[in-house]
């Protein structure tokens, strides 16, 4: 384990702003991109006919 | 020797990949997921100090990876383009146009990433380096692709259209890869190649390979779900969607 304090490992050290601003904006892309495109499958699956598509 | 012949274009109509894609898309998911949280794991709280960098090197768990994927699906992109103009294979359009906009959110995250590293080694945000401009082209190639898809109504037609701007743009990808070597860049040369050994510590190359994997374990899941859209968009009156019980 590298860090001593929850404080140290929250400002890396003093390079937080940067390891935790490339961090989290993958997160937030690869969490977006999946909520986004299976919710345009629902959207899609849902104009399909419902007796035969959606049972 | 059993003479059944392996059917290679079994899974070339939308019709019979559409449920093959639905079944990988949980398995790649969880992959991804287990793939990178054992990646952060080794990234944030294994992988040492560097001596040098201290803990901002920690950004090549992300930047790396990303920009890694951002130069692959271009190359998948342009692969089945080739393959679609060859073939006239409907599929092959829809996989492409998947491609783009994960390809894009990699390029993109590579750029900001990569800037978010520069600033504390190099002092700098941006700089007009051979590298970092290529990878900036790459993401207009991306963005290019998509408006030039969305700006043709006919989805076969935009297939072409986009098949070969893939196939021209695909010459930027071994330019990104060799800039670090051909001009003198502020760009570090590559610290994993198939050729030399790694010039990194063992554990941090781990993490990073570790890493990647599970980013791209996320892309397949991505655009598996994402060519399941364009599939149903496209064949919404045919006769297998309406026939077929769709999961």
């Amino acid at each position: 384990m590298q860090w001593t304090s929850v404080q140290d490992f929250l400002t890396m050290r003093g390079y937080g702003l940067y390891v935790w601003g490339s961090f989290g904006a993958c997160a937030l892309g690869m969490l977006i991109e999946p909520l986004w495109v299976r919710q345009r499958l629902r959207t899609i699956q849902s104009r399909l006919p419902k007796r035969e598509l959606n049972g | 020797m059993s003479n059944s012949v392996i059917n290679w274009f079994k899974y070339a109509s939308p019709a019979t990949f559409y449920p093959l894609a639905g079944r990988l898309v949980p398995w790649f998911s969880g992959l991804a997921v287990l793939l990178i949280a054992w990646g952060l794991w080794i990234g944030l709280f294994v992988a040492p100090t560097d001596a040098q960098q201290s803990e901002g090197y920690r950004i090549i768990f992300v930047h790396v990876p990303a920009s890694w994927l951002s130069m692959f699906i271009y190359c998948v992109m342009a692969f089945w383009s080739a393959l679609g103009l060859a073939f006239n294979t409907r599929l092959s359009g829809m996989l492409t146009a998947a491609l783009a906009p994960t390809g894009a959110l990699f390029a993109f995250l590579s750029l900001w990433t990569g800037a978010l590293w520069g600033k504390p080694m190099w002092g700098a945000w941006w700089v007009w380096d051979a590298r970092l401009t290529s990878q900036l082209i790459l993401f207009f190639l991306y963005l290019g692709f998509i408006a030039l898809q969305s700006a043709i109504d006919d989805p076969r037609r935009a297939d072409r259209a986009g098949a070969l701007l893939a196939l021209v743009g695909v010459v930027n990808i071994p330019i990104i890869y060799f800039s670090v070597q051909w001009w003198n860049t502020l760009h570090q040369g590559a610290s994993v190649s198939l050729t030399k050994a790694p010039s990194m510590a063992h554990i941090m190359l781990e993490g990073m390979l570790i890493m990647a994997l599970g980013f791209w374990s996320y892309a397949i899941a991505v655009v598996l779900t994402r060519v399941r859209c364009i599939i149903l968009e496209r064949e919404l009156t045919s006769e297998w969607v309406k026939r077929n019980a769709v999961d």
